[in-house]
């Protein structure tokens, strides 16, 4: 810091210096390490309140009747664990990630709004408050699904406004997550850290940040005619006043589909920075990677309506966003082809993060081809609203997104705590995974093309057994995902008690800056620019 | 291009958690008094009163901060930065209201009323429900949900409104060309008509809704063409008042002496939301009131 800042001492004693010690140092933290923490030790928490949500609804499918849960409960569940999971685990482990790694990549001290950056994690807590709380109200919580479809969702109870309320700060938290990483991208770099030096995971997460700031306001927007449809006598969504319940599908969607790709893109960034590192090769095709991720974003916005293939479109536009969504195909198979590449002669090993990323780039791939199946419109009339579709975006979320935090998780966290994890428990960890999502989801193809619904707690006799399946995975994977607490809270406390250096993985500092500081890293990171920025993808 | 060399990271300060707890009190409040419960209006102020406190306690520190030269150049980029894509969120949000108009007059409502450009299974909604009914615009709906109604006409308050939205964008640009030269009274000035003019703007438009409410029987009600019109012009209405306020408070810290031609972000902000909030009405006014 210069001498301005010398001059007013009684306010910034602390600049250079670690953390305040006691509490109140996480609740006014402005330290992109401290909040990435925060962030990330909430999803954690989230994954388990939404994956306990979910072995309640595999539970309830265990065996074709009524068991454990009364109905609307059971739809209580569906949106419940729909909107923890996105809201509350996914979107904050990503923004945790950015705000650890973002500025260290990228050679700079901090996020470059730290007070703001503080805010948003607080309102994601405030939104998350807000929903939970509708658990405990007359009525329950809201079971019209996470779409939040009127009418149906208009006769939710007393939790319709807290739902609607919870919308809005949990879109003020991303809008504002999603400026603060713009502003640090383009404003902070090191020198010599031009755009196309940047790691993927960096890009990723600006191509991310504008898609959340264009279509969060549109979500917000949406719950907002709901409120007022139900509470200030206006017709957006009623047709006896000249609006429309299919208005509000579209808005939905034109939000819900970037929503989805808010999910993966980072997961593709993730994946492209730990491939090459095991490979011990450079990425393959890194502009096509940074130019497919552009096209996956730019065409997120003129698909959406491949949601609502049965809801009586034109037939122009059934075509349209037919071939659209197809076109979808193109920049994902660029990246699948060019991790696959990286691999390609790479003197591989197989730790755990590796095994996570390989384990996404396969499974992942499942996710799409039955995307790409879905994307065909006439075929769709049959698969929508089935089991195919719960299977179809699962492994695009659970093996793919899920698996692609937790090899974040063992790829860094020895940079975060100074400590090695317990690598034959990580192994066990995902091959555990690996095996149990696989009976978890892979029956829920058979399924749905066999005509099962979504979102009903009881079905006739013949899904009988392959739910019986799928129930038995869910539970495994469910209780397997403790041991990556166990390991998370092993490694802080010492881990194996290797020493760790500052690299972590073998040549790693070739590959991004944040492995050229000490591990664990110092509160305050790069307060001088690096002076020599890896190149190593080139 | 790169700052980051002498980049300001400010201390901690715990007015963005007390604001966000405000915030949230407010919406809880508010929650709970549609839901009908007594406490929800106590709640829904308390939390409102303390969300504006703690706001207004973290922009002083700002600005404390600022005025003791604290921020650099990259600092200031980084606001500037935050700001534009701030008000780009903003322009999505208002995206959504004008498509719900759009929406409305080239697909529901001509499909309601037959023939339009959906065929298909959607057009057993007039056979069956409204055979009567015929696609005009503005419309309540075939329910004719909220009765009669009167529609706003453009060229009374609106048209007025136009001139003097568009007049406080002039005075705002002259305000900040006076800052630029170091002419604090033309700054003064300056701001002082473009606020004027602002809550000028408010009080017709609070008229408006007056005579819309009791003289036209148009009412938030008035079926789609009610919700549209209140939706547009309400939410725009907001951002005025709220561009007005920011712009009373960048007044007062001029008057104050604060800015210099090198650092006055906040002027800046304000004026560009201001130009935003003018630019807004301008697409009320064609889509909303001429067309």
């Amino acid at each position: 810091m210069s001498a301005v800042v010398a001059e007013h001492d009684d306010h910034h004693d602390h600049h250079d210096h670690g953390p305040e010690k006691g509490f109140l140092r996480w609740i006014i933290t402005t330290n992109h390490k401290d909040i990435g923490t925060m962030y990330l030790v909430f999803a954690l928490i989230m994954f388990f309140v939404g994956g306990t949500m979910a072995l309640i609804i595999r539970s309830e499918l265990f065996e074709p009747g009524l068991q454990f849960v009364d109905p609307q409960f059971f739809n209580s569940m569906t949106t419940m664990h729909a909107l923890v999971m996105v809201f509350g685990a996914v979107m904050p482990a990503f923004v945790g990630l950015a705000n650890w790694m973002i500025p260290m990549m990228i050679g700079a001290p901090d996020m470059a709004l730290p007070r703001m950056n503080n805010m948003s994690f607080w309102m994601l807590v405030a939104g998350v408050l807000l929903l939970a709380s509708t658990l405990f109200m007359e009525g329950g919580a809201p079971a019209a699904g996470w779409t939040l479809y009127p009418p149906l969702v208009l006769q939710t109870g007393k939790a319709f406004p807290f739902a609607i309320f919870s919308v809005h700060l949990l879109g003020i938290s991303s809008i504002m997550g999603a400026i603060n990483v713009i502003a640090t991208i383009f404003n902070m770099r090191a020198p010599g850290m031009t755009l196309m030096k940047m790691p993927l995971f960096v890009w990723t997460w600006l191509i991310t940040a504008f898609l959340l700031i264009a279509i969060m306001p549109v979500f917000a927007g949406a719950v907002t005619m709901l409120l007022t449809d139900r509470f200030f006598d206006t017709s957006f969504f009623d047709a006896a006043g000249g609006g429309d319940p299919v208005l509000y599908q579209h808005i939905f969607w034109f939000f819900g589909h970037p929503e989805v790709y808010v999910m993966i893109l980072p997961t593709f960034g993730v994946a492209s920075t730990i491939i090459p590192v095991f490979a011990r090769k450079p990425l393959f095709g890194y502009a096509s990677m940074v130019y497919a991720t552009g096209a996956i974003a730019f065409l997120s916005f003129i698909v959406w309506a491949h949601h609502m293939f049965t809801v009586g479109l034109p037939v122009a536009g059934e075509l349209y966003f037919m071939y659209a969504t197809m076109l979808i195909a193109i920049p994902t198979g660029v990246k699948v082809f060019n991790w696959t590449a990286t691999m390609w002669k790479g003197s591989m090993t197989f730790e755990t993060p590796m095994l996570f990323s390989i384990a996404f780039v396969v499974l992942f791939t499942m996710g799409g081809f039955t995307g790409l199946m879905m994307s065909v419109a006439p075929s769709d009339f049959q698969y929508h609203d089935t089991y195919f579709i719960v299977a179809h975006f699962h492994y695009t979320l659970v093996p793919a997104s899920i698996f692609i935090l937790m090899a974040a998780g063992y790829y860094w966290l020895p940079k975060w705590t100074g400590h090695m994890y317990n690598e034959k428990i990580g192994q066990l960890h995902f091959w555990l995974s690996a095996i149990s999502v696989n009976i978890l989801f892979f029956p829920q193809h058979f399924l749905g093309l066999a005509g099962m619904p979504r979102r009903i707690p009881d079905y006739a006799i013949q899904f009988a057994d392959w739910n019986m399946v799928s129930s038995i995975g869910a539970f495994i994977y469910g209780f397997s995902q403790l041991l990556f607490v166990y390991i998370v809270i092993d490694t802080i406390r010492g881990g194996t008690g290797e020493k760790v250096t500052d690299e972590v993985w073998e040549d790693a500092a070739k590959h991004g800056l944040e492995w050229t500081v000490p591990s664990p890293a110092p509160y305050h990171t790069f307060t001088t620019p690096p002076a020599v920025i890896p190149t190593e993808h080139f | 291009m790169s700052t980051n060399g002498a980049y300001y990271i400010p201390h901690k300060a715990v007015w963005p958690v007390m604001a966000t707890a405000g915030l949230m009190l407010m919406l809880a409040g508010f929650a709970n008094y549609l839901n009908g419960s007594s406490i929800g209006s106590g709640m829904m102020l308390t939390g409102f009163v303390a969300f504006l406190v703690m706001l207004g306690l973290w922009f002083a520190l700002q600005s404390t901060e600022s005025e003791s030269g604290m921020y650099n150049h990259g600092v200031g980029i980084s606001y500037r930065m935050g700001m534009m894509w701030f008000i780009f969120s903003e322009v999505m949000f208002f995206a959504v209201f004008f498509g719900a108009l759009w929406y409305a007059r080239n697909i529901s409502i001509p499909h309601l009323g037959e023939g339009g450009m959906i065929s298909g299974p959607g057009r057993s909604t007039h056979d069956v429900l409204w055979p009567a009914f015929e696609a005009v615009w503005p419309t309540n709906g075939p329910g004719k949900v909220g009765g009669d109604f009167e529609p706003m006409g453009a060229f009374g308050l609106p048209f007025i409104n136009t001139l003097l939205l568009l007049s406080s964008g002039v005075t705002c640009t002259w305000a900040h060309h006076g800052l630029l030269a170091k002419n604090r009274g033309q700054l003064i000035k300056g701001l002082l008509a473009t606020v004027g003019l602002g809550f000028l703007f408010v009080a017709f438009q609070a008229t408006e809704y007056y005579e819309a409410y009791h003289e036209m029987g148009l009412t938030l009600g008035s079926g789609i063409y009610g919700s549209t019109f209140f939706m547009l012009t309400g939410f725009h209405g907001f951002h005025v008042c709220v561009g007005a306020i920011i712009l009373s408070v960048v007044l007062f810290r001029s008057w104050k002496g604060h800015f210099t031609p090198e650092n006055h972000f906040a002027f800046e902000a304000a004026a560009w939301y201001w130009h935003f909030v003018d630019v807004v009405w301008l697409g009320l006014f064609i889509f909303v009131y001429i067309l």
